[in-house]
């Protein structure tokens, strides 16, 4: 790391400082710094801090863990500036260069922390995984102070704060929906899509004219908008989970045929002649190489199967459903204008779809552990 | 010149001699033709060839000279387009169903999902040996190969050179009279090399298993074998068959004798006859 | 015993499979083979209804006049092909672009905000990647969100995303193409940014030996070397961008757009309306993943790429 000016530290020091000489809020009760003289004592303490360090006078982690505290502080300062002492609304120039002062604080705070390198490797995984953090909960802070700053209008964007406390506060019906959308209709329909995948790309694997007939034609249906078929699907098998189902196994079952299907012919030459030259049947051929050589392949289609599982199930129930449901919940509540409460489904949608994808990618990482995309890592 | 140098055993019979089981190898005539987009290449040609059972033979040519794809017709990876091939006494496809022979190829082909010992008992598997004494024949052909304490390890975790001794454990593992080698060090720095020429010589003077063994280094070849194929490319033909009468128990040393000078002189002369052959 | 040489020991090629040893025999196969079982799929599922609609009439029916029945009815649960393709041609060929029944003047609606979309997403997703590879930060904190934000149904917001900027008076192409941007944006981040980092160690070093700037390693080596990489994800954007604009139609009220008619054929059950709408769409989605297929053939092949 360069020793010499910090330019991101200046610039922070210089937001702050400036923020100083200009009004937080305006409005029927104008507020300035001489108001809150709390918080003006923070933000020019803060202001100093950030000069004293533009001077290069710490580096790596604890140039991250002081900038750290120094942040978590200046976003409790805004916050309160924001919600009570009024500037919540019609926020002007002092107070955005605050913000923008802890931005600078927080990217060059992220910076230090990121360049850190240790051979332990728990240290390392935990700083790599603190960074990303890091990051999302100030992208959150900063949707919080946009929205109540500006005075957002909810229906456009609500704030995080009111989504969390909608998503709190309405857990039984959010459970029921989460039942119905993904144990009923997803996990059933993404076992039989990718099951069935599975053992027609074995059949066809083992006929090479239908490899020849059906594989163009499956790489053809895994671009087409499949979503479309939720109509038919829905007058075929009634408006509860079944045709939901049924949406979801025609999604899912595509992406794990043509995968299966160029996996079993992604064992080497060399390793099939060893085969060979054993005199292997075909079924110890496909079970002692050519399964596990197609792994890498067959959970490939098991992840992006587990987001299209979920996706298909929703937008399937844009078209009927009984009055439970992920996919109803969210097309009711925008018509009622209910922005938050959908905003709280999707929050749900996106945490069964990365605990989902999340719970594949660690099964993947048992089995394909040879995989040189994980030998490389470490 | 002698184009194709035969055995100094004229009334070698055509069918092998399956009852006394000293024949292992028998070519006659042997044609190999690939056909390709620009009309078909003479792989291998009139190929005659014997090898007894013991012996320690090298394949030595320039590539595209056929050394290969002999190994290869042997172990029935190729199909014949003329010419008889036998194995054991029989065809080599009856003799692959037998399992009659190991083979060690040029990489070590592991298996990166299985550890070294599964990777060993592959073949053991597959034949349906029971579990007990397949981790018992893991055990005694890796310690053979000096990797006894790998067991648990993956094929990544290793070097090149061990890599390359693991598949030459899982080639004897089930204990085949004939091993085929092809180029089974080429990948490997000199120091490892020599390291494991000595190590296959002690191997091979234990066991008293038959070795074909191709390779492009002359000191190796004249090292190792017991008899040199000499071979030079189109089309794929034998030049000179090279015996040597070194003792069986060979050290390092051995490769500044004049008597192993000599006969990597013959050998290199002969490479050099089926060059000027070709210009 | 001697070897039968030429004794292949794989089965040697069968009569069927030298006369279809190409791809287009066997694609004509399973296609014929696919158009038969709808037919028959026509005549089982019509089948209860079309004897419903017989004994209502009080007439007797012959198993031929049934099967003739079960591909013509007004609103058979699953339509024979030939009545989409009629409905087809019917809705395509036979209105004028701009009347409001046209097949052509919904698919244009709905084909102009994918385009869009397309664009504005794999213009963004290209800066992202450029700079995710050459800021570190960015990489260490954006590139685990972009990974991650692909496992969310993202899909699922098209409708509220549509409703909430039509309650701002945002309405017709830009709510549409906002969603398809923001779908196919990520497969080309991801997709890019494998494909900057692809030149390996050697190449880069190369570059560096010439003390080439960052500008001209971009220029000369990643921007080339990441195009294979872009059009793969371009083929996968353009596609989801697509399945964006017809999920962004099915809640605008049904004005207009495929999506809008497939949503107002299952309220009125107008099932060879949804059929004719389905195919409609994938005719567009297979024409622009095969229009995407074409151009890279192209520049790859003029970047030397063997054919």
């Amino acid at each position: 790391m360069r020793r010499g000016l910090d330019l991101w530290m200046l610039a922070a020091a210089l937001l702050a400082a400036g923020a100083l000489g200009f009004p937080l809020s305006a409005g029927d009760l104008p507020l300035s710094w001489f108001d809150v003289p709390a918080a003006a004592v923070y933000v020019a303490l803060f202001a100093a801090l950030c000069a004293w360090l533009a001077g290069g006078r710490a580096q790596g982690l604890v140039l991250g863990a002081i900038l750290s505290v120094a942040a978590v502080l200046g976003v409790a300062v805004a916050l309160h500036l924001l919600y009570d002492a009024g500037a919540g609304g019609q926020a002007r120039l002092g107070f955005w260069l605050f913000v923008f002062a802890i931005w600078a604080a927080v990217w060059r705070g992220i910076a230090a922390i990121g360049s850190f390198r240790s051979l332990n490797r728990g240290r390392q995984r935990g700083v790599d995984l603190l960074v990303p953090l890091a990051f999302g909960l100030w992208l959150v802070f900063l949707w919080e102070a946009v929205t109540v700053g500006f005075g957002v209008p909810q229906v456009l964007l609500p704030t995080p704060s009111m989504i969390a406390a909608r998503f709190a506060g309405s857990l039984d019906i959010l459970a029921a929906d989460f039942n119905q959308t993904f144990v009923k209709a997803v996990i059933s329909g993404y076992i039989m899509g990718c099951g069935s995948g599975f053992l027609v790309s074995i059949l066809v694997d083992r006929v090479p004219f239908l490899k020849r007939g059906l594989l163009p034609l499956g790489n053809l249906v895994s671009a087409l908008p499949i979503v479309g078929i939720a109509p038919i699907m829905v007058m075929w098998f009634g408006f509860d989970w079944q045709s939901k189902a049924a949406v979801v196994v025609i999604m899912t079952f595509f992406p794990m045929l043509v995968n299966t299907v160029s996996g079993l012919a992604a064992a080497g030459a060399l390793e099939r002649e060893l085969m060979r030259s054993y005199g292997a049947g075909y079924w110890q051929t496909l079970f002692k190489l050519r399964l596990p050589a197609a792994m890498p392949f067959i959970f490939n289609a098991l992840k992006i199967n587990s987001t299209l599982a979920l996706i298909g199930a929703i937008v399937a129930e844009f078209f009927g459903t009984p009055i439970v449901g992920m996919g109803f919940r969210i097309s009711t509540e925008v018509g009622r204008m209910n922005v938050d409460m959908v905003w709280a489904e999707i929050v749900m949608a996106a945490l069964a779809g990365s605990a989902f994808y999340g719970a594949m990618a660690l099964c993947e990482r048992g089995v394909t552990f040879w995989h040189p995309s994980y030998r490389q890592r470490h | 010149m002698t184009p194709l140098p035969l055995q100094s055993e004229p009334t070698a019979p055509p069918e092998p001699a399956a009852g006394d089981g000293r024949r292992v190898v028998q070519a006659r005539d042997l044609t190999l033709t690939f056909q390709t987009a620009d009309g078909p290449v003479y792989a291998l040609s009139n190929i005659d060839l014997d090898i007894e059972q013991g012996d320690f033979v090298s394949f030595i040519g320039p590539s595209g000279c056929g050394k290969t794809t002999l190994l290869r017709a042997i172990a029935d990876l190729e199909h014949l387009s003329g010419g008889t091939l036998t194995v054991n006494g029989v065809s080599p496809h009856q003799a692959r169903l037998n399992r009659d022979y190991g083979y060690v190829f040029q990489a070590p082909a592991l298996y990166p999902w299985r550890s070294i010992e599964r990777n060993v008992t592959l073949p053991l598997e597959i034949m349906g040996v029971p579990r007990a004494e397949r981790r018992e024949r893991a055990r005694t052909y890796l310690d053979l190969v000096n990797l006894a304490g790998f067991e648990k390890k993956f094929p990544w975790q290793l070097s090149g050179g061990m890599q390359q001794r693991a598949s030459i454990a899982r080639a004897l593992c089930f204990d085949p009279a004939l091993l085929l080698m092809d180029e089974p060090f080429g990948a490997l720095d000199e120091i490892v090399r020599d390291h494991l020429n000595e190590q296959l010589l002690q191997l091979w003077s234990k066991t008293g298993k038959t070795v074909v063994f191709v390779t492009h280094s002359i000191p190796e070849a004249v090292f190792l074998s017991t008899k040199i194929v000499v071979m030079s490319p189109r089309p794929g033909r034998i030049i000179d068959v090279i015996p040597t009468d070194f003792p069986r128990d060979r050290n390092l040393d051995m490769r500044e004798t004049p008597a192993f000078l000599e006969v990597a002189h013959r050998v290199r002369e002969g490479l050099r006859a089926g060059h000027s052959y070709d210009d | 015993m001697t070897t039968d040489a030429l004794a292949a020991p794989g089965s040697r090629p069968g009569w069927l499979s030298r006369l279809f040893a190409g791809r287009g025999g066997p694609i004509a196969v399973v296609v014929l083979a696919i158009l038969t079982l709808w037919y028959a799929g026509a005549v089982y599922l019509n089948a209860p209804g079309m004897i419903d609609a017989f004994e209502r009439e009080k007439r007797a029916w012959s198993t031929a006049e049934l099967i003739e029945g079960t591909w013509s009815q007004d609103r058979p649960l699953l339509p024979a092909p030939h009545q989409v393709l009629v409905e087809m041609k019917k809705t395509i060929l036979d209105k004028p672009i701009t009347s409001k029944r046209s097949l052509v003047f919904h698919a244009w609606v709905t084909l102009s905000s994918t385009l869009l979309g397309f664009a504005i997403g794999t213009g963004l997703g290209i800066v992202l990647a450029v700079g995710i590879v050459h800021v570190r930060t960015l990489e260490k904190s954006l590139m685990p969100w972009i990974i991650s934000s692909q496992t969310i149904p993202i899909l699922a917001i098209a409708p509220m995303v549509v409703v909430v900027l039509g309650a701002i008076g945002l309405r017709g192409l830009v709510p549409k193409a906002i969603i398809s941007t923001y779908l196919c944006f990520f497969p080309v981040t991801i997709g890019m940014v494998k494909g900057l980092r692809s030149p390996d160690l050697l190449q880069m070093d190369l570059m560096r030996t010439y003390n080439a700037s960052r500008w001209q390693t971009f220029w000369k080596l990643r921007w080339p070397s990441s195009l294979p990489f872009l059009f793969t994800s371009l083929k996968v954007a353009v596609a989801i961008s697509l399945v964006g604009a017809i999920v962004g139609e099915l809640p605008t009220g049904a004005q207009a757009g495929l999506g809008a008619r497939l949503l107002a054929g299952s309220y009125y059950g107008q099932t060879i309306q949804i059929w004719s709408a389905l195919l409609t769409a994938a005719a567009l989605a297979a024409a622009m993943v095969g229009l995407v297929g074409l151009t890279e053939r192209f520049v790859l092949r003029r970047m030397g790429a063997r054919p």
